[in-house]
């Protein structure tokens, strides 16, 4: 087969949808000679992620395809060579490097430029638009400088450019918009109010209504100068005033263009003449520029469907989206805006978390037409849904928007009621039903494994949790029943073996295998297991040390090399000198290490372990108890200093976060909690990233629950505000007794809560309404644990049996491990490297 | 049993029943060998392994937590360090590739518990 003898097509740019046009059309067919014209130097790389950049994805990452990919699918590319001219007589397009190019059918995938307007300074150094790699790099290396930015333009791009400015570090990030309003083409005024408020405070600073008259500064910016006689100081501007069709070639070609620009295209993508197509952010369809990346692909899909003799046409798109813009969710879908008499609305505003929430709904009731999401856009998807499939609505479509309140499943449950044809991934035009067959017929199970047979969920990614819920509930609906047993040896949930131990009180491992389990246990459900038992008896875990993993076995952090650190309770980082100058000795005494740990207290690490329970002996004679640094159980409850020093403390953190530790130390959970008492909402404690975080109000106190640092840091959210300290207290040992009973084995609250149905609104009814008439349990659960305290140091240093444990060889107990090797380091020991 | 290769045993004597925590194991320092020995009271049985993780070259594996996997109860031990396991009958890492850790023989006798080394 001569490549000569099949039609060509010229593709004119190398953008996202440029590149899904040829790898649709070769999906379809192989009979096309494809030749493709790009401008920028380096092949499609997906702009919508663009921002990831920053955060680490380098320009490879980004790529929709890698280089190979275009020669192994014989596509001759030409990078860094824009058409220049397009020849309609004799068929050919020529290049900016002297190409001529003849071509069948021709595909102008060009694209947008950012809209600068036309302000006096803009050619000034500092001034920046962001739309390619090119434009990221620049920020990126004027950032390294600047101490104050602004963004041009309050949109949804420009809102992602501050969040770019914030990520690099400029300290000082402002947003001026000329609308009186954030992101006015998506959201509403009270929507917009709502962000705006999030978004301070987080950092930015937003100036709305204001008409940037000229840009200051001598050859290089430094202020911009707004037309009500203010101005603003800045080290760079960002440009994002809007986008810009690249039209200019197909005005130089003859071709039919909008007024307002952008190449008039029919419903089947063609632009005035017939050979020629556009699609994408260049096309002007019905009078509309769409730009976003969904609709620019089923765009492409109409031409390829044009090309191969189908008879899909372009019919306008959905501009429903959701994003996050610096950590706050945002969404707007339908018609947002429709109003009285068209429509009924409802709304839910808590301005305290910062959630708005508005759907609008047909003047009879029957459907959902549009709304706005701020705050929590958890609901978008199944929404979106509800619109599109014109799913008739609930008699309480509120719940909709506040989550049933009986507790019952919202989301997941849903999914499986639309219609086949429901568009679940619109970026690559995935239906439910192709979903379900996939699932079906080759008996894929994730995610993953979806993308790989029909891509869905690797666009934008704002589907994949319907994909997952979608890929569960059709498993389950074939019968496939999913559950999380905890391993081979149990058949349960860790929550079902909360319930069977204490209905048939089960108090050791052994009876537990027997009764419920299988085999001889294993790493996995021993320690589940002993969490389980932890958590229903609070009795001394050493008794059991074997089903321990092995910190919970020695009591101690195991570290590189074998040995074991040490790290006695501070409660909420507050020591006097003398129990100071006790560390220091000890650590002295025994060759260990000493650091301040990042939970305000201090670990002595290197210990052997025959060591270990004549450090513990001493520590304890000098009044310290265990810290459970070892233990998933409570770390630490971080306290700022409070009212008792600082000039604007409120209440008296430390001694609140002192109480709060000692009446949770011990207890084990699922996983490890941590907490935090500041002092004002300056937050000096960092309450907000803790499990548990408590914060002074003039009133009393703030309650944050199921906030997380590590590898997935995620802020708490509030539980209850203004409340006194009894009624923390009671809360508190609710929603500890609650996560304890049910989370499962190593899953932090932040997860626990993620995985909930029905979230926040759910968990807050449980734990303050009562709703599942469990509180008064749940107190006397915890109340029992509390009491059932002991410091396991303590146990183990008062009992020579126990202690004969802690050695290394049990013919030698003398002796220390020989491997054990430590080097110095700035005047202290140091393991040495394995 | 293969026939001609009886290889000769040393029963070392290492400590006692009582010294070996229940479903568990202790480091025992045998002719300057570091040797795990692990009490499987749940089935009534005794193992010894080298005290050694392969993987990252630890003295630690009697600190491990012991159990069984497949349809057959394989028994093994899981390294507390990165949870590798291995099995106890025949030294092969059950995950992973780590290589296969050495087993010795054990037996009781009384209270008193030996280890077996090879003389040949
Ligand atoms: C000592 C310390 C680092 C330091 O030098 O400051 C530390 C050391 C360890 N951390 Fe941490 N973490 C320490 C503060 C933190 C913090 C900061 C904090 O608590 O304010 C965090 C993030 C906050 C959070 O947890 O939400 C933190 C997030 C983690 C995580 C990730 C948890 C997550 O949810 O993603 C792990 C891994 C895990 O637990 O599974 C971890 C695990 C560990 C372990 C236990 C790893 C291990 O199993 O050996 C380290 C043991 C050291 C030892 O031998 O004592 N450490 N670790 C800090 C002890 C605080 C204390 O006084 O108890
Ligand atoms: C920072 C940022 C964030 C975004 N976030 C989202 C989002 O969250 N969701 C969403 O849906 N959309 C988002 N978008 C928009 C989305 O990226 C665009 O809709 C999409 O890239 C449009 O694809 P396109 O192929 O039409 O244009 P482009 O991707 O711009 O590609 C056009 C290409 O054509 C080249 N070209 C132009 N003229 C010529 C010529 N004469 N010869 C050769 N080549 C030429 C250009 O250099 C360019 O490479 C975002 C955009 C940006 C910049
Ligand atoms: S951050 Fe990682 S390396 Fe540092 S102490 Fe925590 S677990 Fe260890
Ligand atoms: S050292 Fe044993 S598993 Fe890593």
């Amino acid at each position: 087969m001569t490549q000569q003898s099949l039609p060509t097509v010229v593709v004119i740019g190398n953008g996202m949808v440029g590149y899904k046009f040829c790898e649709k059309l070769l999906a379809k067919s192989t009979a096309f000679n494809l030749v493709v014209f790009g401008e920028e130097p380096r092949v499609a790389y997906d702009r919508v992620h663009l921002s990831e950049y920053f955060g680490g994805k380098t320009a490879d990452d980004l790529l929709m395809a890698p280089q190979q990919w275009y020669h192994d699918n014989h596509i001759t590319l030409h990078l860094g060579d824009p058409v220049q001219e397009i020849d309609r007589a004799s068929q050919t397009v020529h290049s900016r490097r002297g190409l001529v190019q003849p071509y069948d059918y021709l595909v102008l995938a060009t694209g947008s430029s950012a809209f600068v307007p036309d302000i006096p300074g803009v050619e000034k150094e500092g001034v920046m638009v962001y739309r390619t790699i090119e434009d990221l790099e620049e920020i990126k290396a004027y950032a390294a400088t600047a101490k104050s930015g602004a963004v041009l333009g309050g949109g949804l791009l420009g809102l992602e450019a501050a969040k770019a400015l914030l990520d690099l570090g400029v300290a000082e990030t402002h947003v001026v918009e000329f609308a009186p309003r954030l992101m006015p083409r998506q959201i509403d005024t009270a929507g917009s109010a709502m962000l705006q408020h999030k978004l301070e405070a987080l950092g930015l600073q937003i100036h709305l209504s204001k008409a940037t008259s000229s840009i200051g500064g001598n050859g290089k910016i430094d202020a911009l100068h707004f037309g009500d006689g203010s101005i603003l100081e800045v080290d760079m501007l960002v440009i994002s005033a809007g986008i810009r069709p690249r039209d200019e070639l197909a005005k130089l070609a003859g071709l039919e263009v909008g007024m307002r620009g952008g190449i008039v295209v029919n419903n089947d993508m063609q632009t005035s003449d017939p050979q020629i197509f556009a699609i994408g952010e260049c096309a002007l369809h019905s009078g509309m520029i769409y730009g976003l990346v969904a609709p620019g692909y089923d765009m492409a899909e109409v031409v390829v469907s044009q090309l191969t003799q189908g008879a899909r046409a372009f019919t306008g798109y959905d501009m429903s989206s959701k994003l996050k813009l610096i950590g706050v969710d945002v969404a707007s879908f339908g018609d947002p805006f429709i109003a009285e008499p068209h429509s009924r609305s409802i709304v839910f505003e808590d301005a305290h978390s910062g959630v708005y929430k508005r759907i609008n709904i047909s003047p009879d009731g029957k459907y959902l037409l549009g709304g706005v999401l701020i705050g929590d856009a958890e609901a978008y998807n199944m929404l979106l849904q509800t619109v599109n499939n014109k799913i008739v609505l609930p008699p309480h479509p509120e719940d909709l928007i506040l989550g049933a309140r009986g507790g019952e499943a919202s989301e997941g449950a849903g999914v499986m009621n639309l219609p086949d044809e429901a568009l679940i991934c619109s970026c690559e035009a995935v239906t439910k039903g192709d979903i379900c067959s996939v699932v079906n017929e080759l008996g894929v199970t994730s995610v993953d494994g979806m993308k790989k047979c029909n891509k869905a969920g690797t666009g934008c990614g704002g589907c994949v949790p319907m994909v997952k819920d979608l890929i569960n509930s059709t498993l389950k609906a074939n019968g496939a029943y999913i559950k999380n047993v905890i391993c081979e040896h149990f058949d349960y949930s860790r929550q079902e073996l909360f319930d069977l131990f204490r209905i048939n009180d089960i108090r050791t491992y052994d009876a537990a295998l027997d009764h419920f389990g299988k085999g001889d246990g294993c790493e996995v459900c021993k320690p589940a297991v002993g969490s389980v038992l932890a958590g229903l008896w609070n009795e001394l875990i050493v008794k059991q040390s074997t089903i321990q993993d092995t910190n919970d076995r020695y009591l101690a952090n195991i570290q590189k090399g074998g040995s074991y650190s040490v790290v006695p309770r501070i409660a909420a980082g507050e020591i006097t000198p003398e129990k100071l100058i006790v560390i220091g000795e000890v650590a002295q005494k025994y060759g260990l290490y000493t650091k301040i740990t990042g939970g305000q207290r201090i670990d002595m690490f290197g210990a052997h372990l025959s060591d270990l329970p004549d450090i513990w002996e001493e520590l304890i004679n000098a009044g310290f108890e265990s810290g459970h640094a070892y233990g998933k159980s409570l770390r630490t409850v971080k306290s700022c200093v409070g009212s008792t020093w600082c000039r604007f403390g409120l209440h008296d953190s430390v001694t609140f976060a002192i109480d709060i530790e000692n009446r949770y130390k011990g207890i084990r959970s699922p996983h490890k909690l941590k907490s935090g008492v500041s002092g004002c909402v300056r937050e000096c404690a960092e309450a907000q990233a803790k499990d548990f975080g408590i914060i002074a109000t003039e009133k009393g106190w703030n309650l944050y629950v199921c906030g997380n640092g590590g590898a997935k840091p995620q802020h708490a959210q509030l539980l209850a505000s203004d409340i006194d300290t009894e009624t923390c207290i009671k809360y508190l040992d609710r929603f500890l007794m609650f996560y304890i009973k049910t989370a499962d084995p190593l899953m932090r609250t932040a997860t626990w809560l993620n995985k909930m149905d029905g979230g926040m609104s759910y968990l807050r009814n449980v734990i303050i309404n009562d709703s599942l008439g469990i509180c008064a349990d749940l107190e006397a659960e915890m109340q029992l644990l509390i009491n059932n305290y002991h410091c396991e140091w303590k146990e183990v240093v008062e009992n020579p049996e126990l202690r004969k444990q802690f050695s290394h060889f049990v013919n030698a107990p003398k002796e220390k491990d020989p491997n054990m090797k430590f080097e110095l380091m700035r005047g202290q020991k140091a393991v040495v490297e394995w | 049993m293969e026939l001609g290769v009886l290889v000769a045993v040393d029963w070392v004597a290492v400590c006692k029943t009582t010294d070996v925590p229940r479903d568990g194991g202790v480091c025992a320092l045998v002719q300057g060998e570091q040797i795990a020995i692990f009490n499987f009271t749940r089935r009534g049985e005794w193992y010894a392994t080298q005290n050694l993780c392969p993987h990252k070259q630890q003295m630690v594996l009697s600190r491990g937590m012991i159990g069984s996997t497949g349809d057959t109860c394989e028994p093994k031990v899981a390294c507390p360090f990165h949870k590798r396991t291995f099995s106890l009958l025949t030294g092969e890492c059950l995950n992973g590739d780590e290589c296969a850790i050495t087993t010795y023989p054990v037996k009781v006798e009384g209270d008193q518990v030996y280890v077996g080394l090879s003389n040949g």
